[in-house]
């Protein structure tokens, strides 16, 4: 329960002499600091960090936290985000010693059973994805995206192709065109059809020998497979281009189809969508990228590799890669992340995880089918893991626009869909349930959906009303920028 | 299966308000040419019980500093962890939460990433701070991809070669495809050399990238070298550790423009290298090239105080291929973890792991000097890791027989400087003891290398 006197900075509460820690003193002799460190280098100030006792970083923490919407806490429909449930088995097991300890510069002799689970991580995202080779390394979806672009970019360099664009639907996540601009390709945006799949003749008419990689998202960002997306790959390959597929709605298609089996040549996983990982207010993520046989020499180093010994597997870090694009960061990976997606996919096995995308799917479609009756789905009757409704007609009608939605939601408990994404679809309502919710709770999602469509737009225009806060100006935030505390201002 | 709620039953009466016959008719839209038409080949499915006895297995396959003494560093450490971080970390209303775009219901992650901004500002002595990328690695990278945006100079940038020799990959990795030249500059004692450095600054040179403390330990001359960058129109983008800030001038005050680092030390575990929490800082008139997201103070239809993600028109989401980066995921949870930490440690707490480490060092440093077989290479002031010669060259065997006597004696350095083939990092943080210290010099005098051609 929210604690009412709790509305204080950390800053705040700070009273000179408090503190939250006794260390020891040293146990070695000790000399004076200048002798050590000449004057010249040290600090003639400190940091004016809080000075706080333990209890009350505990109480400030724990009523802050009571402030956040959660995934243990509600119900998360945030379309494009896999808001499912973070299994606390994994959190456990990557919390435990001789996982979360380890040094990354420890030898591999004294890390077999991490390397083992890294490799066998591979091997699993090599055979979900039907590509040949994974790396580990990028550290986030957008990473892997930007990470796969530089493969892509290592490859046509080594086969002389001067290739300088990338192509990307006009629905595609922001991250596909900024991770193509940050490694120097032009990018193209292809247009959708009204029904919401790639416009084919804008892409052909864009598609020429200049044209390095198409970036597709499928299930695409309006929850629709992609269904030409076979002839689509024909088309770039035929003119030596790359498929990317952008693998955030994995959810979907798990033990159904592969992108490897589509066409894709590069794409990477969102282990904190698909694989339960949990979000963490923003991060971690991970994101590791699956390629094509003939990418496979220019992938991050290292990778784990295998050996068959007299007495058994042994792991080891594969360096030897000449024609590898280097590094993307520091040291092997996020691994804590990893692991917990390695313990999600044992947990699962090949049935438990069609089963997640069978009933991903199920509840997508059940909510739409209780949803459109209400709230126009342009884009059809069926879905895959997730719909984009449209408050267009809604709002012209009464004024209630989707933000107005999303907001009225907050105050029946509900975490708001995504809003005004994808760019595609005017006043964009994008709901993913995910498998982890009941029918009973969709239900009641949908009959509030339904009731707030009901209300009065002027109670919805200051929504919410039960928040301990509520539509912040965001102009004045952006214009007169205060990003830091400063003692002055607050006095 | 374990989360999923659907009965047979539910599945049924979904698919009945559908007007859908089956599961399998959901998926009508993925054509049959493109169905995996066997299940997937991965290990069967486990219960918790099972799982969790696979995976000590396997955990109790490595070794860790809770078996070994470890004396490693070069970017990862072994700090401790006051409780009350893990604590925090844990609270599923913290980590089972997504990005605050709601304010309303996101004010705990927001005024947290307000105040870890306002921290990272106060330990930089700089304007202002993100919310965190997603390692030191990475955050060095966009730092001077930040360099060449606000300077407006492509040409070249220069990379101390006492900067993390990773984050120097990182950094040639994404210039690979760019037009910008990577030019190294030589650190032939340890610490930048300044004469290499005035040779190849240019009027097109966009940063100097340096580390301070720099990879080796080393305290690098920043007032000088500063100085020297600035006359030439250069920014200085500096790779800071954290803790050494308890005790070091602050990067703001030597005249530092941009500062990246790793975070891990503030309350991060090691974990094998990841997820770490990237820090970046700078000045106030470069925010606009700041990448990553951003929480900023205003108020709400009300008037009360409130918290909202800012600056929102520099990031993929708004600006897609204009944006300032393609960041989208920050370490959210590492960041309020570092929080907890320097709120636990106050400024007294940082000045006192800073010394503990000074101190601590200062003595192993000593011992080694005095060894027979080991010499410490570099003359030069170090905080709380340094350079160790083994003058038998034979390092790869003294580490491997050191783990198997019960301790990590460092990080060999012949794999990104062939010269210092016959040297090893040597770190030591608030943890180690001075009786593990004088283990390993123990195990030292008593080593004796068979078998290996004496170099010297």
């Amino acid at each position: 329960m929210r604690n009412k006197h709790a509305t204080q900075l950390i800053f705040e509460l700070s009273r000179a002499g408090r503190s939250a820690v006794s260390l020891p003193t040293a146990d070695v002799p000790q000399q004076p600091v200048d002798q050590l460190i000449p004057e010249r280098f040290l600090a003639r100030t400190a940091p004016q960090l809080p000075e706080v006792s333990e209890p009350e970083i505990v109480r400030h923490y724990a009523n802050l936290s009571t402030l956040n919407m959660s995934v243990d806490t509600h119900f998360y429909p945030l379309g494009s985000c896999t808001m499912k449930y973070n299994p606390k088995r994994n959190e456990r097991l990557a919390s435990i010693a001789g996982v979360v300890d380890v040094h990354p510069y420890q030898s591999e002799s004294s890390l077999q059973g991490l390397l083992r689970i890294f490799f066998e991580l591979q091997q699993m995202l090599e055979e979900i994805s039907g590509l040949d080779a994974v790396s580990l390394q990028p550290a986030a979806g957008a990473h892997g995206e930007l990470t796969a672009l530089m493969v892509a970019a290592a490859y046509f360099r080594e086969i002389g192709d001067n290739r300088t664009k990338v192509l990307s639907p006009d629905s595609a996540h922001g991250t596909n065109p900024a991770s193509a601009r940050m490694c120097g390709f032009d990018t193209v945006t292809v247009k959708s059809t009204s029904d919401g799949f790639v416009d084919r003749d804008d892409l052909i008419s864009k598609l020429d020998e200049s044209v390095a990689v198409l970036m597709i998202t499928n299930p695409n960002t309006l929850g629709l497979f992609e269904r030409g997306i076979a002839e689509i790959a024909d088309e770039v390959h035929s003119r030596g281009g790359l498929i990317y597929l952008d693998g955030a709605n994995m959810n979907a298609i798990l033990g159904i189809t592969r992108p490897g089996d589509f066409g894709a040549d590069m794409m990477h996983f969102n282990p904190h969508k698909t694989f339960s990982g949990p979000h963490g207010g923003g991060g971690p993520g991970a994101g590791p990228i699956a390629v094509a046989e003939k990418l496979t020499p220019y992938l991050p180093v290292p990778r784990v590799a295998r050996l068959e010994t007299e007495e058994g597997y042994t792991y080891r870090l594969d360096w030897g890669q000449p024609r590898s694009i280097g590094r993307v960061r520091s040291f092997f990976g996020n691994c804590g992340v990893l692991v917990r997606a390695y313990c999600y996919l044992l947990t699962h096995g090949p049935d438990g995880l069609r089963s997640v995308s069978e009933n991903a799917v199920l509840n997508a479609n059940y909510l739409l089918s209780r949803v459109k009756h209400f709230l126009p789905v342009p884009q059809g009757d069926r879905c895959m893991h997730e719909f984009v409704a449209s408050a267009a007609q809604l709002k012209s009608d009464t004024g209630i626009s989707a933000m107005d939605m999303a907001k009225r939601l907050l105050d029946y408990g509900f975490h708001a869909p995504t809003v005004y994404f994808p760019l595609t679809v005017r006043e964009a309502v994008m709901v993913e349930p995910t498998e982890t919710e009941s029918k009973e709770m969709l239900d009641k999602f949908a009959e509030t959906l339904f009731r707030v469509t009901e209300e009065a737009a002027d109670l919805l225009h200051d929504a919410p009303h039960t928040t301990l806060i509520s539509r912040p100006d965001e102009v004045t935030a952006a214009r007169k920028p205060k990003l830091r505390w400063q003692p002055s201002a607050e006095d | 299966m374990s989360y999923i709620y659907n009965t047979p039953e539910d599945q049924q009466a979904m698919l009945e308000a559908i007007g859908c016959g089956s599961i399998e008719e959901l998926f009508a839209a993925v054509p049959q040419s493109l169905r995996l038409q066997r299940p997937l080949q991965l290990p069967e499915a486990m219960g918790e019980l099972q799982l969790t006895d696979h995976l000590a297995e396997l955990a109790a396959q490595n070794r860790s500093p809770a078996d070994t003494v470890c004396f490693l560093g070069a970017g990862s450490y072994d700090h401790f962890i006051p409780a009350v971080v893990d604590y925090v970390g844990s609270r599923g209303e913290f980590y089972t939460s997504y990005t605050p775009y709601q304010p309303e219901v996101s004010q705990g992650n927001l005024q947290a990433m307000f105040e870890y901004q306002t921290m990272v500002c106060e330990l930089t002595a700089m304007d202002v701070s993100n919310q965190s990328l997603y390692d030191g690695g990475s955050a060095t990278v966009e730092g001077v991809l930040m360099s060449l945006d606000v300077t407006r100079r492509r040409g070249r940038v220069l990379v101390a070669e006492s900067v993390h020799p990773e984050f120097r990959q990182i950094v040639e990795t994404y210039l690979a495809p760019l037009e910008t030249e990577v030019v190294s500059i030589p650190c032939p004692s340890g610490v930048i050399d300044q004469r290499a450095l005035a040779d190849e600054l240019s009027d097109d040179t966009a940063c100097l990238l340096l580390q301070h403390p720099n990879f080796f330990g080393c305290l690098e001359e920043v007032h000088q070298i500063v100085e020297v960058v600035h006359a030439a129109g250069a920014l200085i983008v500096s790779v800071v550790d954290p803790i050494s800030l308890g005790l070091l001038e602050r990067p703001g005050d030597y005249g530092a423009d941009i500062v990246v680092g790793e975070g891990q030390s503030l309350g991060t575990p090691m974990q094998y290298g990841g997820p770490y929490l990237g820090l970046m800082a700078c000045r106030d008139s470069f925010v606009r090239r700041l990448p990553g997201r951003i929480a900023g103070q205003t108020v709400d239809r009300r008037g009360n105080r409130c918290w909202v993600l800012t600056l929102q028109t520099r990031e993929q989401h708004i600006r897609r291929d204009k944006a300032t980066s393609n960041i989208c995921s920050n370490q959210g949870l590492f960041a309020l973890r570092a929080s907890v930490y320097l709120a636990a440690m106050g400024p007294e707490g940082m000045r006192k792991v800073a010394e503990l480490c000074l101190q601590k060092t200062a003595y192993a440093r000593q011992q080694i000097i005095e060894s027979d077989r080991l010499e410490v290479l570099f003359d030069r002031p170090v905080f709380k890791e340094f350079v160790i010669r083994d003058r038998e060259n034979a390092v790869e065997e003294l580490l491997a027989d050191a783990e198997r006597a019960g301790i990590f004696a460092g990080v060999p350095l012949g794999r990104w400087y062939p010269d210092l083939a016959d040297c090893f990092l040597f770190a030591v943080t608030e943890r180690r003891t001075r009786r593990q210290i004088d283990r390993f010099l123990q195990f030292v005098s008593e080593h004796t290398t068979s078998g290996v051609t004496h170099a010297k």
